[in-house]
C-alpha cells in the first residue's frame, strides 16, 4: 500500500513537470509515433513484394507487431534504466538512493519513469484491432484477461533482462554497450521465430526469451495451435525472469561500495 | 589553418581510441543486427529470384554494407551541439579562431575514421565469414563506393549540423533529434532499399536528400547500379552537399543574432 502511494505521488509530480514543457511532450510523442510507424512501413513494403513470409500473412505479422508494442510500451514507461551505470554508479547517485527506506530498484524505476511511452500501447492496440478484423478473429469473454496476463508477462521479461544487465554495473563500472545491443536482439522476437536458424530460436526462447514478447503470445490469438504451449508459458517466464533479476540486483546492492569520494 | 583542423581529427580519433573496448561489443551488435536481417530477407525472398531489382545475395550484401557504412557516416554531433548550446559553451567556442561548425565536422570525421578502421573493417570481415555475402567487387567498385561514402558523410553531417543548430530556436530539441534519426533510417534506404517502395514514394524520396546517405553507396557496392546510375548517384550526392550549405549558413547567421548567454 505504502509503495502504491509513493508511485502515485511520483506520477503526479511527473505529470506536473511534463505539462510545463508541452511542446517538448508533443514533439516526443510524435517522434514515438514515427518510430512505431517505421516498423509498420517495413512490414507493408515487404509484403507488397511477397504474399507470405514462411507461411505467415501480412495481417498476421502486423498483429504480432501490434501485440509487441503493448508490453514494450509498459516496459519503456517503467524500465527506462538503460543509462543506469552512467547516471547512478559513475555519478554516485546510488548513494543517495540507498539512504532511503524504500527498495532501491523501485526508487530508480520511479525516478526514471517515462509515462508518455504508454501511448505506444494505444498504437499497438489499434494495429492489433485492424489486423484482427482483417483476419476475422473473434474475441471470447476471457480473451482480454489472457491478453492482460500475457502483456504483463512480456513486460516482465523485458524488465527482467534489462534489470539484470543494469545490475552488472554493481560488479564492473566500466561502460559497456550491451544495453543498445539488447534493444536490437529484442526486435528478433517480433517475427515468427521459425524463420531463424534453430540456435537463434533456442536463444530467443530460453536464454533471452524475447520471443515471448511478440510471436508466442500472438500465436494464441492467431489460433496457431502448435505454439499454444509457448503462448501460455508467457506469464510464468515473465515472473521467473523478473524474480531472478531482482535477486541479482539485491546481490549487487550488497556488494556496492560507492564510486565517488 | 588546415593543420589545425587536421589536428582536431587526430585528437578525436585518439579520444575514441581510449575507449576502444566499447567497440568490440559494437561489432557484435552490428553483426547480430545484420544476422537478423539476413534471416528475415531470406524468408522474405522465399523461392523468388529477385525483388526490387536485387537478388537475395545482393540484398543481404546491401544490408551488411549499409550498416557498416553507417558506422562511418553516423555521428552524434547534433547532440553535442545541442548540449554545448544549452550549457552556454558555444559562446566560448565562437570567439575561438576557428569556424565552430567546421570544427564539429572535423570531430565527426575523426570519429568516423576511427569507426571505419576499428569497427566497420573487422565487422565486415566477421559478417563475411559467417554469412554468404558477395564482396567480390572490383577495384573500380570499391573506388566509386569510397567516393560515394565520403559524400554520405558530408550530407549526414550537414543534416546533423542543422538539427543541432535548431537548439538555438527550440530550447530542448531531443525529440527533434530523435525524429531526424528515425527519418534518416527510413528514407535513406538503410532498412529498406528505395527500389522496394511503391512508385509514388520513390518519386517523393528522389526530391529529398536522404537517399544520398545510404541507398546510393550501398547500391553501388552491390553492383545493382549500372555505370550511368553510379555517376548519376554520385553527382546527385555532390549536388546535395553543395545545396545544403545554404540553409546551414542561414541558420548559423540567425543563431548568432539569437544567442543569449546566461551567466558567465
Amino acid at each position: 500500500m505504502y509503495y502504491f502511494s509513493i508511485l502515485w505521488q511520483y506520477t503526479l509530480q511527473y505529470m506536473k513537470t511534463r505539462m510545463t514543457y508541452r511542446v517538448d511532450l508533443f514533439v516526443e510523442l510524435m517522434s514515438d509515433l514515427l518510430f512505431q510507424a517505421v516498423n509498420l512501413v517495413f512490414i507493408l513494403v515487404v509484403f507488397s513484394h511477397t504474399p507470405l513470409l514462411s507461411g505467415w500473412s501480412r495481417e498476421e505479422i502486423m498483429f504480432i507487431y501490434g501485440f509487441f508494442l503493448v508490453p514494450f510500451a509498459i516496459f519503456a514507461a517503467f524500465f527506462n534504466i538503460w543509462d543506469f551505470n552512467e547516471r547512478y554508479i559513475v555519478k554516485g547517485e546510488m548513494d543517495r538512493i540507498l539512504t532511503r527506506p524504500i527498495h532501491s530498484l523501485f526508487q530508480v524505476i520511479l525516478e526514471r519513469m517515462e509515462l508518455e511511452s504508454l501511448f505506444g500501447a494505444i498504437t499497438g492496440l489499434a494495429i492489433m484491432f485492424y489486423a484482427g478484423s482483417q483476419l476475422g478473429l473473434t474475441i471470447s469473454w476471457y480473451d482480454p484477461l489472457i491478453f492482460l496476463l500475457m502483456v504483463l508477462g512480456g513486460a516482465c521479461i523485458y524488465g527482467g533482462v534489462f534489470v539484470s544487465l543494469a545490475s552488472i554495473s554493481f560488479w564492473s563500472d566500466s561502460r559497456t554497450d550491451i544495453m543498445p545491443m539488447m534493444y536490437n536482439i529484442a526486435n528478433y522476437g517480433r517475427y515468427p521465430v521459425d524463420i531463424y536458424h534453430r540456435v537463434i530460436r533456442f536463444v530467443l526462447t530460453w536464454i533471452l526469451p524475447f520471443a515471448f514478447v511478440g510471436v508466442y503470445p500472438s500465436a494464441y490469438f492467431l489460433g496457431r495451435q502448435e505454439w499454444y504451449v509457448y503462448a501460455f508459458l508467457t506469464p510464468l517466464v515473465g515472473f521467473i525472469f523478473l524474480s531472478i533479476s531482482v535477486w541479482i540486483w539485491n546481490q549487487g546492492v550488497k556488494r556496492y561500495r560507492g564510486a565517488g569520494n | 589553418m588546415v593543420n589545425m583542423y587536421l589536428e582536431m581529427i587526430r585528437i578525436r580519433f585518439l579520444m575514441m581510441l581510449a575507449y576502444r573496448t566499447n567497440y568490440y561489443s559494437g561489432i557484435l551488435i552490428y553483426s547480430i543486427n545484420i544476422g537478423a536481417y539476413y534471416f528475415l530477407w531470406t524468408a522474405i525472398y522465399g523461392g523468388q529470384e529477385s525483388l526490387g531489382g536485387l537478388t537475395v545475395t545482393q540484398m543481404t550484401t546491401y544490408v551488411a554494407v549499409a550498416w557498416m557504412a553507417r558506422a562511418f557516416y553516423f555521428n552524434n554531433i547534433d547532440r553535442e551541439i545541442a548540449q554545448e548550446i544549452r550549457e552556454g559553451k558555444v559562446a566560448v567556442e565562437m570567439i575561438r579562431p576557428y569556424h565552430y561548425l567546421t570544427m564539429k565536422t572535423m570531430q565527426g570525421l575523426g570519429e568516423g575514421l576511427f569507426r571505419l578502421l576499428f569497427f566497420s573493417a573487422p565487422g565486415l570481415l566477421i559478417v563475411w565469414l559467417i554469412f554468404p555475402l558477395d564482396f567480390s567487387a572490383s577495384a573500380w567498385t570499391w573506388f566509386t563506393f569510397g567516393l560515394s561514402l565520403v559524400f554520405s558523410f558530408v550530407i549526414n553531417t550537414q543534416l546533423n549540423l542543422m538539427t543541432g543548430l535548431l537548439t538555438f530556436f527550440f530550447f530542448n530539441n531531443d525529440g527533434l533529434i530523435r525524429a531526424k534519426r528515425i527519418t534518416i533510417d527510413l528514407f535513406s534506404g538503410l532498412i529498406l532499399p528505395i527500389s522496394f517502395y511503391p512508385g509514388w514514394a520513390q518519386t517523393l524520396m528522389s526530391y529529398l536528400p536522404f537517399q544520398a546517405i545510404s541507398y546510393i553507396p550501398s547500391m553501388i557496392f552491390t553492383g545493382a547500379f549500372s555505370d550511368a546510375e553510379v555517376w548519376n548517384g554520385i553527382l546527385l550526392q555532390a549536388l546535395w552537399s553543395v545545396v545544403l550549405i545554404v540553409p546551414i549558413q542561414l541558420l548559423w547567421m540567425l543563431a548568432k543574432k539569437q544567442l543569449v548567454v546566461q551567466g558567465g
